[in-house]
């Protein structure tokens, strides 16, 4: 049907309330970003919405005190190695593992399914400090194998987005890599590896969402003192002085969110399937 | 091939099990058992019996908290779950800039609660100075309200796309025959598409529901509980209760409290699904 004269207008109206609309969106954003530029004193409450001006421009200063002084970029390495390693486990173990519980009918397979979708959801709180004294006892305590805890604690999700998809997949493609002679460990890779992509890609967007943004795992396994990841690091600003250093805070914060923005406007489409995957499967 | 598969359980299971086995299974059992005992650290662990239980609501935070959170997820459910729908159907009229209203919206998710917390702390710490009221962290009815506004924030662009995705699988002959059959525009809004939409619905307010009874982070960095443990939710009161406080006793009681906090979230889960899924229509 083509659209009205009416509608046309309406649209029009409507696009310009929802620009306005965005911008209000994308407001706090700016708005730590100019503040970011500033001197610690013009961030004061009552001057926090006036934009740079000669007088309290810094330029990048507080991004290389924050830097220098909270030591940022190991932060940033952290995080990343966690996310990385954490994801990649996820995605590796969670989908043989998936694979194997849907074709083989047992008390195993569906032992597992049942705990895994319990298991998303159950709060964080019920299982924070036993989940930590287990690390620590079994030395899981460092950024380099943290990644098995988020296994663990991660595998819920994965399991069951990566089921839900095997069990639409047909067995016939799979029934013939054997009679051609493929072992199963190669028919899990050069058979259902490539069809469970678009499910990989999903399932490795919502837990670099989760593992890249968690707070309390992190601060609860790992030394504080040795390692800190970038949620911990922001969240040391206001634990380690008496008073907040508002300025470098909000540069770190800057540094944290533009590589996120960044990313997602590379990637947005694979990012927005992936959402509208996992939530369709949950 | 079932039996062929069979034989390599331990390539394809045992990385995962042992995992799950010490990530979540040994902690939730261990964590379960602890409830019922006193204990500082888990070398002096006695028996205690229901005590931690009976001394959850021996001083009133926990109970504050619930009716904090309680009221918290049902505002915030409302809220972001009406307005991402009204935006998902300003989006879904094939208007020019959808995608990038889209992409703007959706964009606060991908900030982590202890960032969104400190950024909505500065903003709406200097609103409330230009308009002369006291800070965030000195009413903790401004504590509440920003919470709510930081969430709108943050979810609504998540659950705008999931709503998006349910509008578009909605078969336009299906509006076609209504329009022709003479439906005005609301009639074939709550008749139509809210109806066509109910799966959506049901994930929707399930994921807001129990992202903002299990809210933390957020809670953590923007208010921190203040003034006086006023602005605290359940999470961040179980958090309080085992890490603040120094005393024989509080770690057995924090273990209680989380146990009954999973408790209330299985059952708030439970009776929301239950109640969407028989909403739910096939076309």
């Amino acid at each position: 049907m083509g659209a009205t004269k009416k509608d046309r207008r309406i649209n029009a109206v409507l696009s310009v309330l929802l620009t306005i609309l965005c911008i209000a969106w994308m407001y706090p954003v700016f708005m730590i970003l100019m503040n970011s530029l500033k001197t610690e004193r013009a961030i004061t409450t009552t001057h926090a919405f006036e934009l740079p001006n000669a007088e309290t421009f810094v330029g990048l200063k507080n991004y290389i005190y924050g830097i220098q002084e909270m030591d940022f970029l190991s932060s940033f390495w952290y995080s990343l190695v966690i996310t990385v390693s954490s994801v990649a486990l996820i995605l590796l173990c969670c989908s043989m593992c998936a694979w194997y519980i849907t074709r083989v009918q047992g008390v195993l397979g569906k032992g597992m399914y049942y705990l895994c979708v319990f298991s998303m959801i159950v709060p964080f709180q019920m299982v924070m400090f036993t989940l930590a004294k287990t690390a620590d006892t079994l030395k899981l305590n460092n950024p380099y194998n943290i990644c098995i805890i988020y296994l663990g604690f991660g595998a819920g999700l994965a399991v069951f987005m990566f089921t839900g998809f095997v069990k639409s997949m047909p067995i016939a493609i799979e029934e013939a890599a054997m009679i051609d002679g493929c072992n199963p460990i190669q028919i899990f890779f050069k058979v259902v590896c490539p069809i469970l992509k678009p499910t990989m890609i999903s399932t490795a967007i919502l837990e670099t969402m989760w593992v890249w943004n968690d707070y309390l795992l992190p601060t609860l396994v790992l030394d504080i003192k040795t390692y800190r990841t970038i949620p911990m690091a922001i969240q040391y600003f206001r634990g380690s002085y008496g008073k907040v250093e508002m300025a470098p805070m909000m540069a770190c914060i800057m540094i944290t969110v533009l590589p996120v923005i960044v990313l997602y406007l590379l990637c947005q489409k694979y990012i927005i399937d992936g959402v509208v995957a996992g939530a369709v499967k949950g | 091939m079932e039996k062929a598969i069979k034989r390599y359980w331990p390539v394809f299971v045992l990385p995962t099990l042992i995992a799950f086995i010490i990530g979540f299974v040994w902690p939730f059992i261990w964590g379960t058992g602890l409830s019922f005992c006193k204990f500082t650290t888990v070398k002096n662990v006695q028996f205690a019996g229901l005590s931690n239980y009976k001394m959850i609501f021996m001083d009133d935070t926990f109970t504050h908290a619930f009716w904090f959170t309680a009221a918290f997820t049902v505002v915030s459910t409302v809220l972001v779950n009406v307005l991402a729908f009204a935006i998902a159907l300003l989006l879904t009229r094939g208007m020019r800039g959808t995608n990038a209203f889209r992409t703007i919206f959706f964009l606060p998710n991908l900030i982590g609660g202890i960032v969104l917390g400190y950024i909505w702390q500065i903003l709406l710490n200097g609103l409330l100075s230009a308009w002369g009221k006291s800070l965030l962290a000195l009413n903790a009815t401004y504590g509440f309200w920003g919470l709510i506004v930081l969430m709108c924030w943050q979810q609504i662009g998540y659950m705008m796309i999931i709503y998006i995705a349910g509008l578009q699988n909605v078969p336009t002959d299906l509006i076609e025959a209504a329009r022709i059959d003479g439906a005005t525009s609301s009639q074939i809004l709550f008749k139509i598409k809210v109806p066509m939409v109910m799966p959506s619905v049901t994930i929707c307010t399930f994921l807001t529901l129990t992202n903002s009874f299990k809210l933390f982070d957020q809670n953590l960095s923007l208010t921190a509980g203040e003034p006086a443990k006023q602005s605290m939710m359940l999470a961040y009161n179980i958090y309080d209760t085992f890490y603040a406080r120094s005393g024989p006793q509080w770690k057995g009681i924090g273990q209680a409290k989380a146990v009954v906090f999973f408790l209330f979230v299985v059952v708030i889960s439970l009776l929301q699904l239950h109640f969407t899924r028989s909403k739910e229509v096939q076309a």
